[in-house]
């Protein structure tokens, strides 16, 4: 199982996938959509948590992309905004939406929950 | 058709209600009292003037058509009585002048053929009573009547001196020496050989009498002779006895023609007094009638005229006053709900900009607490996997305590983010215990400092709700916040669920707090009321607890009372569908 983790506050995306590689997921990390698509080209991930709001290539959009290179990718939004545009899109693309800060636990479910593990 | 027309009565009669007293008047809305004012008394003048003016032109010329047709029915009745009494003269005058000329003073001298010429004139003319001859020096050489007047000396008399004057006379009415009132028509006859004579005949008075008496005039109306110097002649009624001074009426000016005019009779009851002087005698005819007999007409027509005008007056004053009171009523609180909406916009844009203050100010603060989170959480998880860091145990419990702080500036922030949200219902399914026991972790410590004592009675066995959670937390958080501020400390708050029927569970929320005055509860779920507005209350909160019950399907009920406390039940269904539009509802 490879997660991908997009977030433009590197410190925030970083720590995240260190704690995640404690609890036995395997995720990589990017600061902004053009870098993930790039390792998105190179490795074939079964999830990617995106940031809904991020300069130049958003998470919504971002998914879309990340949608037409690997179909069966799976995708959970994080959003520090929640605002009703944000969640309206987030519950659409029929994804989870996780508000930030989140709780470590919470990801780790929804994660199993999205790969039905 | 008959539920737009129910609609549309339904607006109006409010209005109708606010004639006899206008909001306006009663918010003393200084410009429409003034417009109100104005119209009314514009609407008055424009139409009154010309409706009194109107009225008036036809009061006079009504009342002075028919006076002068009263005048001149007068004056007929008047002229043609005066030819009948003067014809009446003409003809015994005109006999005795026929009398003298075929006859001669010789016959006429002896008193049998006097008797016969009598009874022929009595036979052709009637109402002679008496005939008699008189010579030249004025002694009667011939009578003939019923009395005994052979031999009278007449000479001194002034009836005498005129005849022999004038030709012939007519006598004014006296008593004479029989005591009994008449008159006499003389002639005198002259050849100038010395044989003048003067025939005289006495007349009674009915003849006359039954001339005035023929005019069949009404109870109050009375026709009369009087002699020149104002001495009645035939009965008069009321205005003098038989040759006494006429009373009441003043003398009549003379005039060759018949006239009428007006005078002030007895007790101020004007008299409408026709006249004529009888050509060739001492005679004025008078013709009396009351003025209020003769006018009775213009009476009727004039009380017709003053009650159509009354009645105008008070149907345009209605109309002046409905009217406009109406349209500025309707155009006052038209401007009222102009201003309302404006205000009410004004404070959602406060609101809204409020919001977004909130919810960037949220956003700013969220990423940096995350990466908090994450980086406290990182080193947790170095304590917890990592044998190397685990050697001071004090680290995990300082770490933990940098966790539940952030834990707690993320509610913060959520709320602040939600106090901008206004997402769709997203239903899910959870007991009402829950949603209590979530509002009232929020409101504990409050309680506990102010000693309120906090009842939950939640009925067994009720169905979970399918429901927004987010949406009921808010509603009760609303409700028993408010009962907080209802309440004095040491004060109880009761909080009870129990099912309605099948598909309903009501949840209510009692204070024994100050309670709601009857005016306010009626307004208490308007936007921006507020009793608490000088504390900082919005008057938002009911308002939008009531729009949210009304998205979930629900209502929202209230009942209070001074002194004793308030409660307000929420009835909701227990399977939600959701109700209404998204974004805000009612302000």
């Amino acid at each position: 199982m490879k997660v991908l983790l997009v977030d433009d506050e590197k410190e925030f995306v970083s720590a995240l996938a260190e704690r995640l590689s404690f609890r036995s997921v395997d995720a990589d990390w990017a600061v902004s959509g053009e870098a993930a698509l790039k390792m998105a080209e190179e490795t074939h991930y079964d999830l990617a948590v995106l940031d809904v709001k991020m300069p130049g290539l958003g998470g919504i959009e971002l998914r879309k992309q990340l949608h037409g290179m690997h179909p069966h990718m799976k995708f959970i939004f994080l959003t520090g905004h929640g605002s009703q545009e944000d969640f309206k899109v987030g519950s659409e693309e029929a994804a989870f939406y996780l508000a930030k800060p989140l709780k470590i636990e919470d990801l780790i479910h929804k994660i199993k929950e999205t790969l039905n593990l | 058709m008959s539920a737009k027309v129910g609609d549309i009565l339904r607006t109006i009669r409010p209005r109708w209600v606010a004639l006899y007293r206008p909001s306006f008047w009663v918010d003393r809305a200084r410009r429409y009292c003034y417009i109100w004012a104005l119209s009314i008394a514009l609407l008055a003048v424009v139409s009154l003037v010309p409706l009194t003016l109107m009225v008036t032109y036809v009061y006079q010329s009504s009342e002075q058509a028919i006076y002068k047709e009263n005048v001149l029915r007068i004056l007929r009745l008047t002229s043609n009585t005066r030819r009948t009494v003067t014809s009446f003269f003409e003809q015994r005058l005109n006999a005795l002048r026929f009398t003298v000329q075929v006859e001669s003073y010789s016959y006429l001298k002896r008193s049998d053929h006097l008797a016969g010429v009598l009874k022929n004139l009595k036979y052709g003319f009637g109402r002679i009573v008496d005939l008699g001859v008189i010579d030249a020096s004025g002694i009667q050489v011939a009578y003939t009547g019923p009395f005994e007047l052979t031999g009278k000396d007449y000479s001194g008399q002034d009836w005498f001196k005129k005849t022999a004057e004038q030709g012939a006379y007519v006598s004014d009415v006296f008593l004479g020496y029989r005591g009994v009132p008449h008159m006499i028509v003389a002639v005198r006859w002259g050849n100038g050989q010395g044989e003048d004579f003067v025939l005289r005949a006495t007349l009674d008075m009915e003849g006359l009498s039954e001339i005035l008496h023929s005019l069949e005039l009404s109870e109050r109306s009375v026709s009369f002779i009087i002699n020149r110097d104002g001495i009645i002649q035939t009965p008069s009624r009321r205005y003098g006895e038989l040759l006494e001074k006429m009373c009441c009426i003043p003398m009549p000016e003379y005039s060759e023609h018949t006239e009428v005019f007006e005078t002030g009779g007895e007790g101020g009851n004007p008299l409408m007094v026709g006249y004529a002087y009888i050509a060739n005698s001492p005679f004025i005819l008078l013709l009396v009638k009351e003025k209020s007999e003769i006018m009775q007409n213009w009476y009727g027509l004039r009380q017709n005229l003053i009650i159509f005008f009354l009645g105008s007056l008070v149907v345009i004053f209605l109309v002046c006053y409905v009217i406009p009171t109406y349209m500025i009523e309707s155009l006052y609180a038209a401007e009222q709900t102009q201003a309302r909406a404006i205000h009410r916009l004004e404070e959602t844009a406060r609101l809204a900009s409020l919001g977004r203050l909130a919810a960037g100010v949220a956003h700013e603060i969220n990423n940096p607490l995350a990466i908090i989170n994450e980086k406290a959480g990182l080193i947790k998880d170095f304590i917890t996997f990592k044998e190397e860091y685990k050697r001071d145990g004090r680290l995990e419990g300082l770490i933990d305590s940098v966790l539940e702080s952030v834990e707690r500036c993320g509610a913060v922030t959520k709320q602040l983010l939600g106090f901008a949200r206004h997402t769709g219902v997203s239903v899910s399914t959870f007991p009402v215990r829950q949603v209590i026991a979530d509002v009232l972790g929020f409101l504990e410590k409050e309680a506990s400092y102010r000693n309120i004592a906090l009842n939950l009675d939640i009925q067994d066995g009720l169905p979970p709700l399918v429901s927004d959670r987010g949406k009921l937390q808010q509603i009760f958080l609303n409700l028993i916040n408010n009962a907080f501020q209802a309440v004095n400390d040491g004060g109880r708050i009761d909080i009870a669920a129990k099912t309605v029927d099948a598909e309903r569970v009501a949840v209510s929320v009692s204070d024994n707090g100050c309670g709601i005055s009857e005016e306010n509860l009626q307004k208490i779920f308007d936007p921006f009321f507020s009793t608490k507005k000088g504390s900082g209350g919005t008057g938002l909160g009911l308002s939008i607890t009531h729009g949210l019950v009304q998205r979930l399907g629900g209502q929202i009920a209230v009942a209070s009372e001074i002194g004793k406390g308030t409660t307000f039940t929420v009835t909701l269904p227990i399977e939600t569908k959701e109700v209404g539009d998204e974004g805000p509802t009612r302000g």
